[in-house]
């Protein structure tokens, strides 16, 4: 093993380098909090769809969850990029590439989208691991459907949804890497681009690895604190 | 639309298509053994064993995939000294990659199974290994048969990721294909269909042992 490579860290700083760096760590994370938000309704809203009674509205859920989460998220991205703008009517598709940022609204769609049937699954599961009793309770009490939601069934569910739904943030944030093949440049696009321009690997891809790194510890160690801080005593037991 | 595209092109993109499975396949057969041992670490009573391992599964489980797939295909032909083929270097970032996310499906197997049926094996006379093999794995496996066969789902369709490096696998011919016949429409929907029926099939299966798993318990 003879491993020829000459430390050079201090090239981070200089321009473009630095550049590149800083506008990289800001799409990183405008991108996917956006996308984040965005997911969170959209999840939100089909999950929902498959609680309800009516058969229409679950086959719609059940087969938007099925084609997001059976086909590579790639290949979605590509079909955003490349297929959708052609299947807009004409004027729609001129009004859609004059777009200032098409690749980043591209990759907001794809990636929201994509992440939204995550979410709707992650509900589903939520509110079905609600003992059944606690409906039944809600319901003999005289609450309403809409009340049986919001004052019982909801407030469980989210307790018990926290850490899928903070897990989906980094699922959004580490797929947002994927953005750079349609042209976006976030965080790794940037240190594609040093390691192009200067063969400097080693120190790129570390800018790129601790940005993830360092995301996921304070994601997770938020995320227990607030587990915490919101735990009813009882419902989940205490690892 | 003019779907005689994909007649006409069907032999690259099958020819893509068998690249996208090998790769799959090598992953996970290289990648689970690997992920088993790599799980009797992160589950070893000694520290300086279960430290490493579980730095390593965090490491790789809060990296993107195709950061991984930068850092492979530059450092591998840094250590080696020469180049590597396109196959090569990616294969080795994802069974790197993909067996943390084994580690954690086969510890959490492996500990779903009850304690005290080691102890009982072991008052019984057998040896702890023949506990594992005999009590915990066979329970354990069962267990984790769902989790694993979703995890190969995940692994197919992260093949897609091979694309950035410019290995023709099945996205990658498609690509190819749609830059010299501009027919992005048909080609990209035939793929995303391709996928969804080859990872469909696999999310009844994983679905399949749930239920069986849920019945047996």
């Amino acid at each position: 093993m003879d491993i020829n490579y000459d430390f050079n860290w201090s090239m981070l700083l200089e321009d473009p380098n630095r550049q590149w760096i800083i506008e990289g760590l800001l799409t990183t994370v405008y991108l996917s909090l956006l996308a984040w938000i965005i997911a969170l309704v959209v999840g939100i809203v089909i999950g929902a769809m498959r609680m309800t009674p009516s058969r229409t509205l679950r086959i719609i859920g059940t087969v938007y969850v099925e084609f997001f989460r059976n086909i590579p998220f790639l290949v979605q991205l590509f079909i955003w990029f490349f297929v959708f703008p052609l299947l807009l009517p004409h004027d729609w598709m001129l009004s859609w590439n004059r777009l200032p940022h098409v690749p980043f609204m591209t990759a907001l769609i794809g990636l929201s989208l994509f992440t939204a049937a995550r979410v709707a699954e992650h509900i589903r599961s939520g509110i079905s691991s609600i003992p059944k009793g606690q409906f039944d309770a809600a319901r003999s009490s005289g609450l309403t459907q809409i009340q049986m939601y919001r004052h019982v069934i909801i407030p469980y569910a989210f307790r018990v949804m926290i850490p899928t739904i903070a897990s989906e943030f980094l699922t959004i944030f580490k797929n947002s890497a994927l953005t750079l093949t349609v042209g976006v440049a976030e965080i790794t696009s940037a240190a594609k681009s040093i390691e192009a321009w200067s063969f400097r690997g080693i120190e790129a891809y570390t800018v790129a690895s601790l940005t993830y790194m360092t995301t996921t510890a304070s994601v997770v160690l938020f995320m227990t604190w607030l587990e915490h801080r919101l735990r009813i005593p009882g419902l989940i037991a205490k690892k | 639309m003019d779907w005689a595209v994909i007649p006409a092109n069907l032999p690259f993109l099958m020819k893509g298509l068998w690249v996208s499975f090998q790769l799959a396949i090598f992953v996970i057969a290289l990648s689970f053994p690997l992920a088993c041992v790599i799980a009797i670490g992160r589950i070893s009573n000694r520290w300086w064993i279960r430290y490493p391992s579980a730095t390593f599964v965090n490491a790789m489980r809060s990296n993107p995939l195709i950061l991984i797939v930068f850092w492979f295909f530059f450092l591998v032909p840094l250590i080696i000294g020469r180049p590597v083929g396109d196959f090569a270097s990616v294969m080795i970032a994802f069974v790197v990659f993909f067996s943390a996310y084994f580690t954690e499906i086969i510890r959490s197997g492996i500990q779903s199974v009850d304690r005290n049926q080691i102890q009982a094996g072991i008052s019984t006379g057998l040896t702890y290994f023949q506990v594992m093999r005999m009590i915990v794995l066979p329970q354990a496996m069962r267990n984790m048969m769902p989790a694993l066969v979703t995890e190969c789902i995940i692994i197919f369709q992260g093949t897609t990721i091979a694309y950035v490096i410019g290995l023709r696998e099945f996205l990658n011919s498609t690509f190819l294909v749609t830059e010299r016949t501009i027919r992005p429409v048909e080609l990209y929907l035939f793929a995303a269909m391709v996928y969804f029926t080859v990872c469909f099939a696999g999310s009844c299966l994983a679905r399949y042992l749930e239920k069986k798993k849920v019945r047996t318990r």
